[in-house]
This record gives C-alpha cells, structure tokens and sequence, in this order.
C-alpha cells in the first residue's frame, strides 16, 4: 500500500518567483500538500531574526530556514506539523501563521511558539536556478 | 440458557432437512422459543434496532456504490448526480448519512445500558468484548465513509486522522505515508478508503454472528442483575421480545425519517458541499457529532503524542471494564453510589462533545477572562474538556474500582419473580401479571 511509481515521480517542481509581489505569498500545490512561497518584508524578516533567540519548543535561527541572502524568499511546507491542516497567513499571536484546526501559533519564520504542533513548519529541499526561479524538491 | 432444543420437525422436508442442516431448529431456539428474563425494560430493545441499522446501511450504501465514483477528479460530482440525477438518490443517500448517525445514537444507548446493569461483568466479558469490536470497527467505517463524498470536511478530516499515527514515534511518519499511499490524502487514499468502507460492514456483520452466538451461550442479563433461576423467570422470545422489539424499532424509525424528510442536513456539516480543496482548510473543523468526546480528549492534551494516547485509551478503557469493575453487585440499580458515579458520566460525556464542537480557546461562560491557568483561560472550553476527560478517565480506573470495594449496595432480590411475588401490595394473581408490562 506504499506510493505507487508514478506517484514518486511527482518529486520536483519549478517555480517562477516573479509572480510574488512583495509583502505576498502564493500556495501552490507539491506532492498533494500547499507549498508557501513567500516574499518577505523587512519587517517580517526584522521579527523574525528578533526573535532567534526567544525560548521555542523548536529552536532554530531564521538565517538557517532561508537560503544565504535570499531572507526575503521564505519556502515552507504549508502543512501543520500537529495534524496537517493548511495554516493562514496573517493570524496568531506571532504575525504569522495560525492553524485553525487545534490553534497552533507560527512566527514570521514559519517557527512554531503556541500551541499543539511540536516542529517548525517545515522547508522543503530547494534550489535557487537564477535569481527569479527556484527548484523544488 | 441454550438449553435443551423443543423445536419438533412438523411436515417430511423439515425432517429432512433437520437430520442434514438444522437452520430452522437454530432459527426456533435461538428467535421462538428461546428464554428471554420477564422483567427487561425497553433499554434492551436496542440490540434489535442496531441489527435494523445495519442492515439499513447495507442495502442503501450498496445502491450508492452503483452510481458513486471512486476517484479525486469525479467522487464529489458523482454524489451530486446521486443528489439530483439518480431515481431517488438523494433518498437513498440522506438514508445512508443519517442511518450512520442513528447507528451511533442507538449504539451509545446500547453500551449506557450495558455500563449501568453491569452486562459486562462474568460471564458477559467476551459479549462486552466483542460489542467493543463492533464500535471500533462502526469508527472506522463512518470515518471512512464520510471521506467518500471528498468534500472539504471529507478530506481535512481525513488528513487530521491519518496524521495521528504520524504522532506514534519513529515509525508514525511511514506509517501515514503508507496510510496514504503517496505523500498526502490524494486519489490513491480516497480509493483504499472506498474499499474498506465495503469491506468493514460485512466485518461488522461477521462480529455481530459472534456476538449474538457468546448472547445466547450466557443467556441476557436484565435489570436487577440477578440470573434467571427457574422457568418463573423468563419468557419465550416469540411473542414477547418480538412484539416489544418490533414496537420499539416502529418509534425509532420515526425518529430515522424526521430526520432523512426534514432535517437530512441537520447532523451534517455545510463545509461538506464545497469540493475538497487541500490548498484551504476551513476555518472550523469538527468531526461527525459521534466522534466529537474523543475530538475533545485529543485537544484536552497539549502534547501531540500524549493526546493520541488518551483518545486510543479513552477506547482502551472500555475494553478492560470488565475487570476494572470490582463490585460485586452487577446492576446499579441496587449501587446507589455508583449510580449517582453513572449519571455524572454521562454528563461528562455529553460536556466532552460539547466541547469537541467549540474552539478550544472561546469562553465557556459569557465574554469574561478569569485567569490564565497554564496555556488557558480558566473560562475556556479547553480547559472544560480537561475536568471532563479528567472525570472520563477517573470513572474507569479510579471510582469503579475502588466504589466496588467500600460502597454499601441495597440488598439484591433472590430472582427475578420474588419481588413481584412477595410484594405485599400486589395480590398474587396481579403480581404475575404484572413483570412484562413495567418499563
Ligand atoms: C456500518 C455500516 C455503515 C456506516 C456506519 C456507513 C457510514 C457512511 C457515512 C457516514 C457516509 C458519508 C455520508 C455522507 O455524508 O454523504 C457514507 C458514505 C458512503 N457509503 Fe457507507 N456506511 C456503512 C455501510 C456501507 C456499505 C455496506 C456500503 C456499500 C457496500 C457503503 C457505501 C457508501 C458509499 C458509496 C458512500 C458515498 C456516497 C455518499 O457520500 O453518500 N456504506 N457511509
Ligand atoms: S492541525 Fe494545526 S493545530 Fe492541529
């Protein structure tokens, strides 16, 4: 009952990042579950490095969830690490996201600081190909 | 109480076919002649109205396979001509969506019933048993039944179940993505789901063999507690628990078609009429009403795992009733103290699925905050859902088996007959009369 072959092929995706105005954030749809590709403010981003080091049940920088001078480009797996409900933007107590299902709070980094879930939303494996174009798985 | 058989062959063919398969002997002892207790009260009519359920739900979900398609791309427009195209579909489905609801309200007065007489208690364990498998099994295919329409609560409430074996830990995430048979709730998982949902039923329908088999090896129990001890007992199952079952089920299918003709949607959710999206998830998620107390055990807990854990051991609880209960006396209705214990259980129930359907963080009480206690408002409905799981949990391992133990229980009739007999308000003749016409 394991995926079938062709459901393995679906790995990898590409995606045109000038489609993301500033301050935006497009879900797409990647092996069956939303993708968020987000385009950070600096005033997100400013949060979100802020914050590094407040006590989190799943400490980790925010440098380290973005690719190196990328900050502005977040990419996370749009799926709640407590039940796997979709997160909206713009909700919580944290500025960034809130989960619906059981009230799962997320910062500006995507990094969990209320609520069920136990991890950070997660980062999918990606690449940037040019400046405007990432691969993604 | 299967006792020795009565049933007497009448024409040559029944003679035949006796001395070569004896189904209508089996059918005579177990449905005619077989000794039913005098004094039971409507509370057991509800084994016959679960058996009526299912086979509602087998027959109606059965012509819904003829015109329902199991794919992502066509299962919701398929439900839709089901709704508005197929001669009498939306009959045949509001039948199968609120067959399910009904299945469940009589399957909760069914085990109420069997926790306040103390049916599970010996020799009943194994009958108690199998009832459990039956509930976990009618879980399992109402929630994969209601993934099947994939509409957005189908699928959200898919992904959230799935994912709580992805709590379990190390194997908990191979274990969803084998679940799902790809990388999320997609068309291969719909599928599975399909196939099981027709196969559970006829499971359940084969436990139900069983359990009706371990019924008539220890004979019913009934409401004093007390076994039957000679034929002043009891009486034969033809006319009379026929005659009562058959009321009973007539007023229950009144309440099954006020429902199915005026309130089809009632116990559903409007949610389900939007196409599954998994891109959205809708602000309000709440599983089928009859999940909603274990819904509420899950979110009692902060801790992911932890809350799987106490919703499986919420189950798990009624599994080992049987011996966590240490009373001698089997029906409550001479353990005053455990009857008071009973009534505010079925309180705490009824507040959990209250609390299953509220968002964890609104006030239980007005719009007022009180204090915050841990990650809560005290006046919130998490923290009510945890006094009630509290109380779920401290009825099973703590109250029942210490109550059994140091409780003082009234005295208990020598037979079911003597307390009629030796009441001294009733004349004899009035008094035999009188056990099968009280409620
Ligand atoms: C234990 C007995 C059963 C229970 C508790 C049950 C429960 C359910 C539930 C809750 C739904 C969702 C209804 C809705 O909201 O639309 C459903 C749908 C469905 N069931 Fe069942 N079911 C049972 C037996 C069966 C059987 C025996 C079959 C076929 C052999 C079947 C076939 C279907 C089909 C095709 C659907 C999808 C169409 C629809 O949504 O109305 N069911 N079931
Ligand atoms: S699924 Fe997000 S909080 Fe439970």
């Amino acid at each position: 009952m394991n995926p079938s072959a062709d459901t393995l092929a679906l790995a990898s995706t590409e995606f045109d990042l000038t489609k993301v105005a500033d301050g935006q954030q497009v879900t797409l749809k990647w092996r069956g579950k939303p993708l968020f590709v987000r385009n950070r403010t600096p005033a997100e981003i400013q949060k979100a490095v802020a914050d590094d080091s407040a006590s989190m049940k799943d400490p980790q920088k925010d440098a380290d969830r973005v690719k190196p001078g990328k900050a502005q480009w977040l990419v996370l797996i749009g799926s709640c690490t407590h039940l796997g409900c979709v997160p909206t933007f713009g909700g919580g107590d944290y500025g960034g996201w809130f989960c619906p299902c059981h009230g799962s709070h997320y910062d500006t980094s995507g990094r969990i600081r209320k609520g069920p879930a136990p991890l950070n939303l997660a980062v999918p494996e990606y690449e940037f190909l040019s400046d405007t174009k990432v691969k993604i798985g | 109480m299967s006792g020795h058989s009565t049933y007497q062959p009448k024409t040559g063919f029944e003679r035949w076919l006796d001395a070569r398969l004896p189904i209508v002997r089996l059918g005579y002892d177990s449905f005619v002649d077989y000794p039913t207790p005098r004094n039971l009260n409507y509370w057991w009519t509800f084994g016959g109205i679960l058996s009526l359920c299912l086979a509602s739900q087998l027959i109606t979900g059965i012509i819904l396979v003829m015109h329902y398609t199991p794919s992502a791309d066509h299962a919701f427009a398929s439900v839709e001509h089901i709704m508005r195209d197929v001669n009498y579909g939306w009959l045949i489905r509001y039948m199968h969506a609120n067959g399910a609801s009904m299945f469940f309200i009589a399957v909760y007065v069914h085990m109420l019933r069997g926790l306040y007489y103390g049916s599970y208690k010996a020799p009943r364990e194994v009958l108690w048993i199998l009832g459990c498998v039956i509930y976990l099994l009618m879980m399992a295919t109402a929630f994969m039944g209601y993934v099947l329409p994939w509409g957005q609560m189908s699928f959200h409430g898919a992904v959230v179940i799935t994912n709580l074996f992805g709590a379990l830990p190390l194997v908990g995430p191979s274990i969803t993505t084998w679940l799902w048979g790809g990388f999320a709730v997609d068309n291969a998982t719909l599928n599975r789901f399909f196939s099981l949902h027709y196969l559970l039923p006829f499971m359940i329908a084969g436990v139900v063999i069983l359990h009706i088999w371990a019924l008539h090896v220890v004979g019913q129990n009934n409401p004093t507690g007390v076994e039957p001890k000679s034929k002043a007992d009891t009486l034969p199952f033809t006319p009379y628990a026929t005659v009562k079952d058959g009321f009973a089920m007539s007023v229950f299918l009144i309440l099954f078609a006020t429902f199915v003709f005026y309130l089809p949607n009632a116990l559903g959710h409007a949610d389900n009429y939007v196409e599954a999206n998994p891109l959205v998830t809708p602000a309000h998620i709440v599983p089928e009403w009859y999940f909603l107390p274990f819904y509420a055990i899950l979110r009692a807990v902060p801790d992911k795992l932890l809350g799987v854990l106490a919703m499986f051991g919420a189950i798990a609880c009624l599994f080992a009733l049987p011996w966590l209960d240490t009373s001698k006396v089997r029906s409550m209705r001479y353990r005053p103290t455990a009857k008071l214990y009973f009534i505010i259980f079925v309180v705490a129930c009824c507040i959990l699925g209250l609390c299953g359907a509220k968002l964890p963080d609104d006030p239980v009480l007005g719009h007022f905050k009180t204090f915050t206690l841990g990650d809560a408002d005290l006046n919130s409905f998490v923290w009510l859902s945890r006094f009630a799981s509290l109380y779920y949990f401290a009825f099973f391992l703590v109250i029942l088996p210490v109550l059994g133990l140091v409780e003082k229980t009234l005295p208990v009739p020598d037979s079911i007959a003597s307390p009629v007999l030796s009441h001294p308000a009733a004349a004899p003749e009035q008094a035999t009369a009188a056990p099968e016409m009280k409620g």
